[in-house]
């Protein structure tokens, strides 16, 4: 059936892109190899974010505090608590998904620029928390995870975190879990309420739909991406700092977005891998690199509105999930 | 018969303006009733409050046997109420086909049909063609709904309300802006709704008020003015004089 047809190439053309990423190890030379496996972690944070923001339409110029909840979740339960690399992971994924409860239930009430502001506002506390706390967080300066806790032993095997061939494949699993699973939810009954909300909130009500309960599990199912995202960085790269708690990583995860095009799955890859190089190229030249972000930003305004894929979506490739 | 739906004493002021009030209503199961009444008469407001789109001032709302006053708006539709909307409303970035899914797979949650997820994509796809197919779109079904004509958004919010299969629907004032021929086709469609479900119809159009109501409700300054069949309305001095306009002989 033509339906069932149109499945099977989304699903197939997400499965290529898997394959791609995961046969680029063998070929990347070890800086570039190491830059991917960053570039796959922190797509995470924007698919995690584009769920909210391209699918729900609800603009949040705070998630910077999910990213870091994991972070720090993750971080101070490793550093202080002894928490071996597994638990330490789902103690960020806990305070992610906490966290995002309560942010939850407090910002939907509002909605639009208000909603932008209060969680900013969250953000901004979370932020001078990180600083407040400087005795365990050690603030501004941040604190380092030792090699030597992160190793992973599960299942008889022992895994070293830390190693650039086992750090990728780790960046890739949860990369591919998260892209696998927001087009799992992107394409459900749920998601498709998500999509209608964003479109016309007060229509889904008569549809007989709970915005504010959708709405509520998309901000904690976004909220657990992006603190995946945190945890794993501060497993995988070893260093939790409170940089990553501060503006400047909320509104990253916008930029990815809006580059590589809301609203699609693979977006937010094409999105981080794009400012990444944009920024790790022009500043090898250059330190006003944020002059060459601003001109790739001023570009793809005018010739890709929608963002890279948005763009190819609508011109050219319509079944583009 | 009890009534399916039953107003008591049902007011709703918006500062000083008494847009509803006091207004005491029953529509019994499976009938046709029309709302009519001249512009300002209240007649959407008083919809709105049947389906909780705002809360009224006072007085109660039942439906079938329930005390909705107080439900949200959303919990109303899962019981059975359904709405379209008299400015359309539908979802203009989404396709025909998706906007009607949104009402089919609302249906289907709620009465857990078809369990396994091969059953219920099909079930799925089934319901929204079928509801497609009834209001004459189904060649449309992968066009934006923005990029219909406006009558087939119209008929598109008749879709979305139909495939809820609800037990009561609303129609806000459908026929507004459509050409003479969609409004026959209209007119048989309603007819066609009316033989499995109740049906509200608020209308300015007399003539498909009159081709279609088995009652109609005369509302004039928030308050029911007349009730009763299409021709003791039509024979009624005050509604005469308050809607209809001056008599013929006179």
């Amino acid at each position: 059936m033509n339906r069932e047809r149109a499945t099977l190439r989304v699903y197939g053309l997400h499965a290529a892109v898997l394959a791609v990423l995961f046969l680029l190890q063998f070929i990347l030379p070890a800086y570039h190899h190491g830059v991917l496996a960053r570039v796959m972690v922190l797509a995470v944070f924007a698919m995690g974010y584009n769920l909210l923001f391209g699918y729900t339409g609800l603009l949040s110029l705070g998630h910077a505090m999910f990213f870091s909840a994991g972070l720090y979740g993750a971080g101070l339960a490793i550093d202080h608590w002894g928490l071996g690399v597994g638990p330490g992971f789902v103690a960020g994924l806990a305070s992610g998904a906490l966290l995002a409860l309560v942010i939850g239930l407090l910002a939907l009430r509002t909605t639009g620029v208000a909603f932008m502001i209060v969680t900013m506002m969250f953000a901004q506390v979370l932020y001078l928390a990180t600083l407040y706390f400087a005795t365990w967080t050690r603030g501004d300066e941040g604190f380092v995870l030792p090699q030597a806790v992160r190793q992973l032993n599960a299942g008889g095997f022992h895994f070293d975190l830390t190693d650039p061939t086992t750090r990728y494949m780790a960046a890739f699993l949860l990369f591919s879990i998260v892209l696998v699973g927001t087009l799992l939810i992107v394409r459900s009954a749920h998601g498709r309420v998500l999509i209608a909300i964003r479109e016309n909130e007060e229509r889904v009500r008569m549809l007989g739909y709970d915005a504010f309960a959708n709405k509520l599990a998309a901000v904690v199912v976004s909220g657990v991406i992006c603190a995946s995202a945190g945890a794993a960085y501060a497993i995988l790269f070893g260093y939790v700092g409170s940089t990553f708690a501060s503006v400047q990583y909320s509104i990253l995860p916008l930029l990815w977005v809006l580059l590589g095009g809301a609203a699609t799955a693979l977006g937010p890859m094409i999105g981080t891998l794009f400012m990444y190089y944009v920024v790790d190229i022009t500043s090898a030249y250059t330190s006003a690199y944020l002059l060459f972000v601003g001109l790739a930003l001023v570009l793809l305004v005018l010739f890709f509105p929608k963002g890279l894929l948005g763009t190819v979506r609508d011109r050219w490739v319509q079944w583009l999930p | 018969m009890t009534p399916l739906l039953t107003t008591t004493n049902l007011g709703r002021s918006f500062g000083g303006l008494h847009a509803v009030r006091g207004v005491n209503f029953e529509v019994m199961p499976g009938e046709i009733r029309a709302i009519i009444g001249p512009n300002g008469a209240g007649k959407t407001t008083f919809v709105n409050l049947i389906c909780g789109r705002i809360e009224p001032s006072s007085g109660t709302v039942v439906f079938d046997g329930e005390d909705i006053t107080s439900m949200p708006a959303h919990e109303r539709v899962r019981r059975g109420i359904a709405y379209t909307f008299q400015i359309t409303s539908v979802f203009a970035n989404l396709t025909a086909y998706e906007n009607v899914a949104l009402s089919v797979q609302r249906r289907m949650i709620d009465r857990k049909e078809d369990r396994t997820p091969r059953r219920r994509a099909a079930g799925l796809h089934r319901g929204v063609l079928e509801a497609l197919q009834r209001t004459g779109l189904s060649d449309r079904h992968s066009t934006p709904a923005g990029s219909l004509s406006y009558g087939h958004q119209r008929l598109l919010e008749v879709a979305m309300g139909l495939a809820l299969k609800p037990r009561l629907l609303i129609l806000d004032e459908p026929t507004q802006g459509l050409s003479d021929g969609e409004i026959e086709n209209f007119i048989s469609l309603v007819r066609e709704i009316g033989e499995e479900t109740t049906v509200l119809l608020i209308e300015h159009n007399m003539p498909v008020v009159m081709a279609l109501a088995e009652r109609i409700t005369v509302l004039n300054a928030g308050r029911i003015l007349a009730e009763g069949t299409p021709d003791e309305v039509r024979n009624n001095i005050e509604v005469q004089n308050a809607y209809l306009g001056t008599p013929v002989d006179a």
